[in-house]
């Protein structure tokens, strides 16, 4: 086996390699020894291995002695690759799980970098990481652990153009991605390439685990036909999420993987994992078999990659903020706006609508809170309190325009507030105008105050 | 009848909406008990449906109920198996049965 191969393969990070990492391009660029960010077209030669070496027994004894993987479990292990597609809160300890476990061969895949409020639950990366692609960066943290596993990092999306190059290129494929569109993707591509799937997801206190498209197996479509609409679907950075929470459903999920690359057999084909970490319970349900009418693995002779994910989910392939547009620009301001109107001491009122665990977070002095949910619910005790701050400031003596202003984190939930304010106060209008900070607090912490804290 | 039900796992839904998770649909209550009236024919899952989204939805019945079903992403148990394997809609009631209704989470 070419044990070393991933240490070998470590290079500077020169002009060329840097074209493969746009986000270490520029003043970013520094003297990190980079392991090689690998392409989807890149033919990967077969894992081949007949006997342990003394160095392997001595390593993998604890595991070896189990009866039931033993040397046989772990020469299986030792010939299989699997592709870990998303180097976050599920991707590290699966990454890591299989690494230390002696697993052939990682590929890690994910688009995107390291930065601070991942480190609390992606716990591979480091702060002296932050702006390095994670895949580039799990992969260094993982040569440490374990440098006889050959690791290859994927800086990319998984699109439909390499999905099917890549996944065809792994024995076993672990979905530790963050949105639907991705999930959809990954499973076409385990049907039409005949992979087994084992699938994670984790947010706030809760996670899902299962093992799709194993033997005769139900694949993600035969238990979601279609994507849910993308107005129920929350990511990470909006629900928040336990960082334990990821690492105990990671944890199970390379134990699945694992099972399936020593030759036992998985645990999770056709049960469904719940956890729910709040009331610290595990549920198992058993779930439907594999569908005769489902779109992708009835006859997964016919099983095509579509087009374009995005649309047929109606949410983008990640787990970034979507920005809404419901307001004209006129009924919005910008933050320099606002700090002008500040400086200026226009009358007006500040409404912070988001919920209280991020007021408790941070807040503008000046503030008042009125959770989105109690404008939405028209709620009387909310209501009545903005009543009568209305009143005072349409009272206040100047004659220059009135304005309610609302502010959320990132300017969405703020623009849903206004058009509710438009709507409770629709008669009194020629009173005062409503608008929202366009980039909400955190805009306000980019460009006008930079000691405001971000999260 | 009593029939124990669980709002399980529902709390991906919308945010913007429902900002502690879903089981503000129901109020805050994630776990029901509830005892259905008697009527002459046996209770179906079809029902239930009808009866919850008339007793127990408070807001945006849409994101939990389309059409007389659930909505793409929430996933029905019926005492510990997909709904699929026991009838779907039509599985009918029995007393003490424990329905849970989980939604698919995405986040990584």
């Amino acid at each position: 086996m070419s044990g070393m191969d991933g240490i070998d393969s470590q290079i500077t990070c020169t002009g060329s390699s840097v074209d493969k990492l746009p986000h270490l391009k520029g003043n970013e660029v520094k003297s990190y020894s980079l392991p090689e960010s690998h392409g989807a077209d890149e033919i990967l030669p077969e894992l081949n291995k007949s006997s342990l070496t003394n160095p392997d027994i001595l390593r993998y004894s604890r595991q070896l002695v189990l009866p039931e993987f033993g040397v046989q479990g772990q020469l299986n292990l030792s010939k299989v690759s699997v592709l870990v597609i998303g180097c976050g809160g599920l991707g590290c300890p699966v990454a890591q799980y299989l690494a230390a476990s002696g697993i052939g061969r990682l590929g890690l895949l994910d688009y995107d970098v390291v930065e601070m409020s991942n480190l609390h639950r992606q716990v591979l990366h480091g702060e002296n990481r932050l702006g390095m692609p994670k895949s580039v960066s799990i992969v260094k943290t993982l040569q440490k652990l374990n440098s006889s596993v050959i690791y290859l990092p994927y800086h990319m999306s998984l699109n439909p153009e390499n999905g099917l190059q890549i996944i065809r290129q792994y024995d076993i494929i672990a979905d530790c991605s963050d949105n639907v569109p991705t999930r959809y993707l990954v499973n076409d591509a385990c049907v039409l390439a005949g992979k087994p799937l084992v699938s994670a997801s984790a947010l706030r206190w809760e996670g899902q685990l299962t093992v799709y498209n194993y033997q005769q197996g139900p694949c993600y479509r035969c238990l979601f036909p279609k994507p849910p609409p993308s107005e129920t679907v929350t990511n990470c950075a909006d629900g928040g999420v336990l960082g334990i929470v990821p690492g105990i459903i990671g944890s199970l999920q390379a134990l699945e993987v694992l099972k399936i690359a020593s030759g036992m057999v998985p645990s999770y084909s056709g049960v469904l994992l719940m956890f729910d970490a709040l009331e610290g319970r595990f549920r198992n349900i058993k779930i439907r078999g594999k569908q005769n009418d489902c779109a992708a693995c009835s006859n997964s002779a016919e099983t095509a990659i579509l087009q374009d994910y995005e649309a047929f989910c109606g949410s983008s392939a990640s787990d970034k903020c979507r920005m809404l547009s419901l307001l004209s620009r006129d009924e919005r301001l910008s933050v320099e706006e606002y700090k002008r109107l500040l400086d200026d001491h226009i009358p007006h009122i500040l409404i912070d609508v988001r919920p209280q665990p991020e007021v408790d977070i941070c807040q503008l002095p000046h503030s008042i809170h009125i959770p989105l949910k109690g404008l939405e619910q028209k709620n009387e005790k909310w209501i009545s309190f903005l009543r009568t701050k209305i009143a005072e400031l349409i009272n206040t003596g100047n004659r220059v325009e009135k304005t309610v202003i609302t502010i959320c984190k990132l300017g969405n939930d703020s623009q849903i507030a206004v058009k509710i304010l438009q709507e409770i106060f629709g008669n009194e209008v020629d009173l005062f105008v409503v608008k929202d900070v366009q980039g909400g607090l955190m805009a306000w912490a980019e460009k006008i105050d930079p000691m405001f804290p971000r999260y | 009848m009593r029939v124990q039900w669980f709002c399980f796992f529902l709390s991906c839904l919308t945010r913007r909406v429902l900002r502690g998770g879903a089981e503000l649909l129901f109020d805050g209550i994630k776990q029901h008990q509830v005892t259905l009236p008697n009527q002459s024919n046996p209770w179906d899952i079809r029902q239930l449906l009808v009866w919850i989204r008339h007793n127990l939805l408070k807001e945006r019945p849409e994101l939990f109920i389309q059409g007389d079903t659930v909505r793409p992403g929430i996933l029905v148990l019926i005492n510990d198996a997909d709904w699929e394997l026991m009838g779907e809609l039509d599985y009918q009631l029995e007393d003490k049965d424990n329905i849970v209704f989980i939604s698919t989470l995405h986040g990584g």
